[in-house]
């Protein structure tokens, strides 16, 4: 693994700079006057409702999502209505989704060699290489040949891990990635992402796994309604939230 | 409660020999029965005469209806003028050239068609970029240096395979470019596609030969008027396109919004998202409603009579009025339908297997 702060870049800047980013959907404000920098090796854990605006907010941050006012700096490129802006940051931002999104119908191989081969200019031979060692490290080295629709659930997100992985980026963003497994393919999956963040990926995961959340998270924040509502490390967070509102969901989640 | 686990056991047996099949299958109540025997009768009353009629009684050879017996089919009618069939006006000395046409189309759907034979997608490379152009160089033969032989010397089978060929290999990547219009955040694209989309679907398969015949000359100089043949061609591919464009459509609407999005959170453009991703599964979703497409197209070339091109319907039409063969109508439509069916057959029974994989 190759060391995450790379060189000619200053490791005391933000890699990723939101500045009064706002948003709507129709006449729905789903995003409220978002302030956030995230920096290099940082990683951040952002919880909330559902319906509070932090998956869109994760989807800014790799343009998924347009957002209509304010400012998104990532490693010195800003997102605007340029696509290759929005090409150039999305190759440096990896992101895991909820539902995978694997190609169903490449196999876990060439699911990894894709966009090295055809975005990176990769030899074939060069991306394999590359994929099997990622595929080694989410350990499934194995089951390169089979085709998604034949894996769990569990090893579906951690192949869609690899994928990203495999085109190696600055940043990973995490949109829920354990929402939709079965409970026995959890921690395998967890497991995975609390070795990336050891590693010094610069991560920002939305997820209410707690326990997660507490291991590796060096910032916590909370969304209510499109806005931050808390902002804090995770002992303060867990122990004593300032707002009545995270309060309230920390006692939603915590109690059973 | 067991405190063993149940062992795994083999299923019943629940097959009973064929008389089991058919009582469970075939008479299995009164009223099933009864529908049974209503449609073997009605098999009985139709396929023994007709057989008796198409086969035993027939005559094979001769050079007028004359020769014929009265009682049987006349398909002297058939194999007297097979070659005008086949070959249309295509000079004699020249006919070497339509059958070389006939054997790359042979030899390139053989290798996709049968699984053993490797190298698939070289196959498939060669059956839509070089085949349409060796194919055109043969038939006309002017830049091969051979006799040229225009196209109004071309006739039979050999036309209505041409028109299919050109008009499903155009049409479908017509039809996938106009999918992605309509689907296009670009309001110009989309609206120009969909506009296209519903023009063509909304006009008859004639009117559209008429106009390429008939109209087109009018408002397009004389000098830059281009073949007869290439005019119906280019109709049915503007026509068929627009069906397939909606074929492709309702793949490309199946496939979730996940899928780009994965794409793009990789760095790949559109085009590689479509192409690499998305299309190669919306496609293989589609397959049935190309493949129908594809038979429509196939059966729609003989509409191309009504503008005086002999495809194989049409000639055998013509033959029908010679007067040495006059009252050969059953045995000429049925020979033409029977060409017809042999190659939709065989284009479903592709797509089925293509399904499976």
């Amino acid at each position: 693994m190759e060391k995450m702060v790379r060189e000619g870049q200053d490791p005391t800047s933000p890699v990723i700079q939101l500045k009064g980013v706002n948003k709507w959907y129709g006449n729905f404000h789903v995003l409220r006057d978002i302030n956030l920098d995230v920096m290099r090796g940082e990683k951040i854990v952002i919880c909330g409702p559902s319906g509070s605006g932090k998956s869109t907010l994760i989807r800014c941050i790799n343009a998924l999502e347009e957002h209509q006012e304010g400012q998104i700096i990532v490693d010195g490129t800003e997102l605007n209505r340029d696509l290759k802006n929005i090409e150039k940051v999305r190759r440096e931002v990896g992101m895991v989704f909820q539902q995978f999104n694997l190609f169903p119908h490449l196999t876990v191989l060439e699911n990894c060699t894709l966009a090295p081969i055809w975005v990176r200019k990769a030899s074939k031979k060069d991306a394999e290489k590359v994929a099997m060692e990622y595929l080694e490290r989410v350990r499934i080295p194995d089951q390169a040949d089979k085709y998604p629709g034949q894996l769990s659930g569990g090893q579906q997100q951690r192949v869609a891990i690899a994928r990203s992985l495999c085109m190696n980026p600055e940043i990973m963003l995490f949109d829920e990635p354990t929402s939709a497994l079965d409970p026995e393919m959890i921690k395998e999956v967890l497991d995975v992402m609390i070795e990336l963040a050891n590693e010094g990926m610069t991560m920002i995961c939305v997820t209410h796994e707690m326990g997660f959340a507490k291991t590796v998270a060096d910032r916590m924040i909370f969304m209510d309604q499109g806005q931050v509502v808390e902002e804090a490390t995770p002992e303060v967070f867990f122990n004593n939230p300032e707002s009545e509102r995270t309060k309230e969901f920390l006692g939603q989640i915590l109690i059973h | 409660m067991e405190q063993k686990m149940i062992p795994a056991r083999e299923p019943p047996v629940n097959s009973r020999g064929i008389l089991g099949w058919a009582r469970e299958n075939l008479f299995a109540s009164p009223s099933q029965s009864l529908v049974t025997l209503a449609l073997l009768y009605g098999l009985y009353l139709f396929i023994p005469p007709f057989w008796q009629w198409a086969v035993m009684d027939a005559s094979w050879t001769g050079s007028s209806r004359s020769d014929c017996t009265t009682e049987g089919a006349c398909w002297a009618f058939v194999t007297a003028r097979l070659d005008q069939f086949i070959y249309g006006f295509y000079p004699d000395s020249e006919i070497w050239r339509v059958n070389l046409f006939f054997a790359q189309l042979a030899v390139v759907l053989g290798w996709l068609m049968i699984p053993r034979i490797p190298g698939k997608k070289m196959a498939l490379v060669i059956g839509l970029l070089v085949l349409p152009v060796t194919s055109w160089l043969i038939l006309t033969g002017s830049l091969l240096g051979l006799p040229p032989v225009e196209t109004h010397q071309w006739g039979g089978l050999m036309v209505t395979l041409v028109l299919a060929l050109y008009g499903m290999l155009a049409s479908l990547p017509v039809g996938v470019l106009l999918a992605l219009g309509r689907r296009s955040s670009m309001p110009v694209v989309r609206t120009f596609c969909t506009a296209y989309i519903e023009l063509w679907r909304g006009v008859p398969l004639i009117t559209v030969l008429f106009m390429a015949s008939v109209m087109l000359p009018l408002f397009v100089p004389e000098e830059i008027v281009f073949d007869k043949l290439v005019r119906a061609m280019i109709g049915i591919v503007m026509f068929q396109s627009a069906y397939m464009a909606e074929v492709v459509r309702g793949g490309l609407q199946a496939i979730p919004r996940g899928q780009v999005e994965a794409c793009q959170s990789l760095g790949m453009g559109y085009w590689q998202s479509m192409l690499l991703v998305v299309l190669p599964q919306a496609i293989r979703l589609v397959i049935p409603g190309i493949v129908n497409t594809f038979i429509a197209l196939f059966k729609d070339t003989s509409l191309v009579l009504v503008i005086g091109l002999f495809d194989l319907l049409s000639i055998v039409q013509a033959g029908l009025n010679d007067p040495q063969w006059l009252g050969s109508a059953v045995e000429g439509y049925l020979f033409a339908g029977f060409v017809f069916w042999l190659f939709c057959f065989g284009m479903s029974q592709y797509s089925q297997r293509l399904e499976k994989h």
